[in-house]
């Protein structure tokens, strides 16, 4: 009885938080836009019978109808995936290198590692815009230094989306692949150098597959939120940055259809529901393989 | 004493022998600290060399400076005639057992074994020719499909030297081989690497902290404390004749008795060595002046005990049994002298404990000859 009340805490969390809400996504991605309040029919008003005879996919039929939202589900996926494998080439080295740094130095390391999020994450992304922008300070710099003539057009376009989302997930990548590599026996490495290995072959043959858990984990974190980003896009991005958190944004606000929004959302749900099974799965053969 | 023979292995004792492995005063450094200083050392071709100390006495610097792993602060380190002081771990014709065993946890005990042969780019055929005949070597063919977590931790211990032996190294270096290993499996492993080395004729160098594998799988056996080499000799004439009381204790159980010598004939001195009590006699091969400080060595093993006065001993001291420790086949005693040292006496248990004479706090005679110990300056 005691295990049960245990466990039933966080399966009532989940139900109340997490299955609860997305049952009422679903349920309004069925129904149809109306001027009312709530802005969508049939509500519960209208009686259980009623309800169920008037549900229907028509707004997932339209989603397929009008080319903007796959071609937004697409554009997410690309600017997802580009994202995530630069915060790769980014947070490796970064892990790579606190992982090699002296004992001392560690605990410092990972306080810089994590120092950007005491900050709010908005006021950092506002402060990406005052560097990137034409008068930034980038381009100030760049010009002062003579290396261009003309500020070159950062802000506003998918490179400044892509530092943006490079800039802000880089823990949520540096620290799963540090985590791994710090696991690492340093003998491992010198096994493989006095086998034969220069030390590039030992880093290619024995290092990079043995962090390859905390590389998918890594790249998991990542790509997952990256996908749904919004505030990112609509700040740094320009009108040619087409993701599908601000097409959502904007079906929710500015149209004020709900149920078109909510099946955008519930497609975007399942588009995710993939990956996060391969991480659920690659995090369960690490703790098998750790066993 | 050095055993000189045709038959016996001893190329140490043959001055026309090149040796394998020349440490030439060499000396290493981290920071201040002196890891090993000054150091001079010559191993033999398929010699089976211990290097044996305390933690920090310099003896895994010694063998990571031989795999490549620690540059040498002065002096220079030979191998085969060639100074390989910079010549860095991947070539190296020398290959390292690790302590950890380091083996690729992401391979299969077969892909471990070849990992060094790969490196080589030997063509498919060789390489899989010489990985049977490691597994064979090893007696694991069962096992090479496995991945390391899949199999036990003496298995593991021989895909390492399997692993590390695949690429024939002119020299094998062994980190606490066996470290890792029960007590048992140990012994076993033991004799194993004995056979394995006299299959394959490589020089091992061996490192442990742990005396009896040492006596056991060693040719010669160097005994090292901070940095510095105490002695380099075979097990039995490092035992037997240890050439100072810091190797004498370090190996095996010891008495020591000290005081002020007096020559009495040729070779044979009387060591007083407490008032009011007979002063012994020991036989040296070393010469003491008149009145020098000397430390006799002598193995628990080598003293009698009786409850009766012997009468054909050299030396003979009278005491009380204050312990006893019961090893099974063995028992030592613990015997108080009037002076207050304590001298340990070992005899074999021949009988049941039931029937043994002697107990706590009997009065007992300790006896030995004078050639039994060792006189030792320092």
């Amino acid at each position: 009885m005691r295990r049960f009340a245990l466990i039933a805490i966080p399966y009532l969390w989940l139900v109340l938080l997490f299955l609860a809400p997305f049952l009422i996504v679903l349920k309004i991605s069925l129904s149809d836009a109306a001027l009312a309040i709530p802005p969508y029919a049939p509500t519960l008003k209208d009686g259980i019978g009623t309800l169920i005879a008037e549900l229907d996919f028509e707004n997932f039929v339209f989603l397929t109808q009008d080319d903007l939202y796959w071609k937004a589900y697409l554009s997410s996926l690309r600017i997802a995936l580009i994202s995530t494998l630069l915060t790769l080439l980014v947070g490796y080295p970064i892990a790579y290198g606190m992982a090699k740094a002296p004992d001392e130095w560690r605990a410092t390391l990972m306080m810089v590692v994590i120092l950007p999020f005491w900050t709010s994450f908005l006021i950092r992304v506002y402060a990406w815009m005052g560097i990137l922008s034409n008068e930034g300070l980038l381009n100030q710099l760049l010009i002062w230094l003579g290396l261009i003539g003309e500020p070159l057009t950062i802000l506003n376009t998918n490179t400044a989306v892509y530092i943006g989302i490079v800039y802000t997930y880089l823990p949520f990548m540096i620290l799963p692949i540090y985590a791994a590599l710090d696991r690492l026996d340093a003998s491992l490495d010198e096994a493989a150098q006095d086998l034969g290995c220069t030390r590039t072959q030992a880093f290619w043959l024995v290092t990079i597959p043995l962090s390859k858990n905390g590389i998918v984990a890594g790249c998991f974190l990542v790509f997952i939120p990256a996908l749904g980003e919004f505030v990112i896009p609509s700040l740094l991005g320009g009108s040619g940055t087409l993701m599908i958190g601000k097409v959502l944004w904007e079906e929710f606000f500015n149209n004020r259809d709900w149920p078109v929004a909510s099946a955008v959302a519930i497609i975007l749900l399942l588009i995710l529901v993939i990956p996060i099974v391969l991480f659920q799965r690659n995090q369960q053969k690490q703790q098998e393989a750790e066993q | 004493m050095p055993r000189v023979s045709q038959t016996v292995f001893a190329p140490w004792d043959d001055p026309t022998e090149k040796p394998l492995i020349r440490f030439q005063n060499v000396t290493k450094r981290f920071g201040t600290f002196v890891a090993i200083d000054d150091l001079t050392l010559d191993i033999y071709e398929r010699e089976f060399f211990a290097l044996l100390g305390p933690s920090g006495c310099g003896k895994t610097t010694m063998m990571r400076m031989l795999a490549g792993f620690e540059t040498i602060s002065e002096g220079k380190i030979e191998l085969a005639g060639q100074d390989i002081g910079h010549v860095p771990p991947n070539e190296r014709a020398v290959n390292m057992m690790f302590q950890s065993y380091a083996l690729f946890p992401h391979l299969s005990v077969w892909d471990n074994i070849a990992f060094g042969l790969k490196r080589d780019r030997k063509s498919k055929a060789e390489i899989d020719a010489r990985v049977d005949e490691m597994l064979k070597l090893v007696r694991l063919e069962k096992f090479a499909r496995r991945k390391p977590h899949q199999i036990s931790g003496g298995q593991r211990q021989r895909v390492a030297l399997a692993r590390s032996l695949a690429k024939a190294p002119k020299l094998l270096l062994l980190d606490e081989p066996l470290g890792a290993l029960d007590k048992k499996l140990r012994q076993d492993t033991q004799f194993e690497l004995m056979d394995i080395q006299e299959t394959t004729g490589t020089t091992f160098v061996i490192v442990t902290h742990d005396q009896e594998e040492a006596m056991t799988v060693a040719s010669r056996v160097a005994v090292m404390d901070e940095g510095r080499i105490m002695q380099v000799a075979t097990p039995a004439a490092i035992y037997e004749h240890p050439n100072s009381v810091y190797v004498a204790d370090f190996i095996g159980d010891v008495n020591i008795i000290s005081g002020q010598t007096n020559a009495s004939g040729t070779d044979t001195y009387r060591l007083s060595w407490a008032e009011g009590q007979q002063p012994v006699t020991a036989t040296s091969d070393i010469t003491f002046s008149e009145g020098q400080k000397a430390h006799l060595a002598i193995r628990p093993e080598k003293i009698r005990i009786s409850t009766d006065q012997p009468v054909d001993a050299d030396n003979k001291v009278q005491g009380k049994v204050l312990d006893i420790a019961y090893l099974g086949n063995l028992s030592t005693y613990h015997v108080e002298l009037p002076g207050g040292q304590v001298i340990k006496a070992q005899t074999a248990n021949t009988r049941r404990i039931a029937r043994r004479d002697i107990t706590w706090e009997d009065p007992v005679w300790i006896s030995w000859n004078a050639t039994a110990g060792v006189m030792l300056a320092e």
